[in-house]
């Protein structure tokens, strides 16, 4: 009995080992990170997420709707900063070193119709890479309230 | 007033389908439309509003978004055990903001009228069917049911449908007893999508008058006032394109025949009990410019004539929609 408890005690200070690491959440991060890395796994972990940010660049230069915010030298750039965020988002560990949302849409004029279009392109990159609708939903709830921050009319 | 009300259901009639009309053209010449994310726009309810098949949601109904318009039409078919309802219309969504719709409803009475005819030996009911026209408005109050998913704030809107039936005299016959034949139902919706759940709830909240959703008239020998009725639909989305759920409608019991008092000695021959609502459904939308709704719905008890082998009761079945739209 007494192991029995110790055991468990040890290894919730284990499991919860990564969430401490990771309370010093970044500045800029937009939302808070998930509690599990459950969903960071089901997209693949990082690798996943390099791939599906492929996709999804692929896929707003080719949509006329988001054409005029991506078809320029920062695209690496920005799938980078996409994957750093994401992860974080999903606690997968990693750290998102870019600017804040606001500051970094500021400008650019984004509305509604973009913003959705935008994650329309996102649901066909991750269903590209077979990402559970489920798992894309949790994700997206960490997305969707950004639209506060990006969106300007 | 009495006379003024028809030519004003008239008017409102062809003002919404001119308003209709105009959107419609004026977003043909404008190159961004249809930008809301998929099913977000609901699909069109049995009064023509956008939410599930049997309630008003908190959503504006086309895929416009808030510098867009967004429309559809919608055919809706439903099958029970003794009656039928056919119903058909358009719904508007003007900037995310606003809502009208026009829908065109007939009940098919047929089986009912033969059995009454037989059994009575005179055409009491003198109809095949009973038709209203409904006319609605939404306007979305706050909240944003699709992107707040760190809220618990759902998005609210209100909205009324005015409501008027072309069969004033029978619906007001001693054998249905009705008040009147036109009247308004007031509503204030909240729908939610949790998001991370994948899970969408609505919550209704309606003040009517209207015997069957209007179809057997507003107000009767029962009930005469205005009465809050709750609605509430969950719906889980299964995938993008496909939603599966539930719905659960209120409706008053105001209708008592006076024909039971008057011929029948008070006993209840013309059973005109009015029961809850609810239905089990999928919705599909292969493209933003499809969605097909099949469901298994239960509209309780709507007449009863027992003594003449009408012997009706509890009316369920099939409930089959299709809209088209942008």
């Amino acid at each position: 009995m007494y192991k029995l408890v110790f055991s468990l005690a040890l290894s919730s200070v284990l499991l919860s080992a990564p969430m401490t690491v990771l309370a010093e959440a970044s500045p800029n991060l937009g939302n808070t990170a998930m509690e599990t890395d459950e969903v960071f796994q089901a997209f693949g972990g990082k690798t996943g997420l390099v791939n599906i940010m492929d996709d999804f660049m692929i896929n707003l230069v080719n949509d006329p709707r988001t054409k005029p915010y991506f078809d320029n030298e920062k695209q690496t750039y920005i799938k980078a900063m996409l994957v750093e965020q994401m992860c974080e988002l999903l606690n997968g560990g990693c750290r998102y070193p870019g600017r804040d949302m606001k500051s970094s849409h500021t400008g650019l004029n984004i509305n509604r119709a973009a913003f959705n279009a935008l994650v329309e392109d996102f649901q066909l990159a991750m269903d590209k890479h077979q990402v559970p609708f489920r798992a894309q939903n949790k994700l997206l709830a960490k997305l969707a309230p950004m639209y506060r921050m990006i969106e300007e009319k | 007033m009495a006379h003024s009300l028809p030519s004003l259901g008239f008017k409102l009639k062809h003002a919404v389908l001119l308003a209709c009309l105009a959107a419609s053209s004026s977003v043909i010449a404008d190159t961004s439309l249809s930008n809301k994310l998929l099913l977000t726009g609901g699909v069109s309810q049995v009064e023509g509003a956008a939410g599930g098949g049997l309630t008003p949601w908190a959503v504006i109904g086309g895929y416009g978004t808030n510098d867009e318009i967004g429309a559809n039409v919608h055919y809706t078919y439903a099958k029970t055990g003794d009656y039928k309802l056919d119903s058909y219309g358009v719904t508007v969504g003007f900037y995310d903001r606003v809502e009208l719709s026009i829908a065109e409803q007939k009940f098919d009475i047929g089986n009912l009228r033969n059995k009454v005819t037989a059994g009575l030996g005179a055409d009491v009911i003198g109809r095949d069917t009973l038709d209203q026209t409904i006319i609605g408005a939404k306007v979305r109050v706050l909240g944003e049911a699709v992107l707040d998913a760190d809220s618990w704030l759902p998005q609210v809107a209100v909205g009324l449908q005015y409501k008027r039936n072309h069969d004033d005299r029978f619906i007001k016959s001693a054998v249905i007893g009705a008040k009147s034949s036109d009247g308004v139902d007031l509503y204030v919706a909240a729908t939610k999508l949790f998001l991370s759940q994948s899970l969408l709830v609505n919550s209704t909240l309606r003040f009517t008058k209207a015997n069957q959703f209007g179809l057997l008239g507003f107000g009767g020998d029962r009930h005469d006032n205005y009465q809050p009725q709750l609605e509430l639909s969950a719906a889980y989305l299964l995938s993008k394109n496909i939603a599966i759920g539930a719905e659960y409608r209120m409706k008053p019991n105001n209708l008592r025949s006076p024909a039971n008092a008057a011929l029948f000695g008070g006993q209840k021959v013309v059973d005109l009990d009015e029961e809850d609502a609810f239905d089990l459904f999928v919705a599909y939308a292969p493209t933003k410019h499809v969605s097909l709704t099949l469901a298994y719905v239960n509209l309780g008890n709507i007449a009863t004539v027992a003594p003449v082998g009408a012997n009706y009761g509890t009316q369920d079945g099939v409930y089959a929609s299709a809209q088209f739209g942008f």
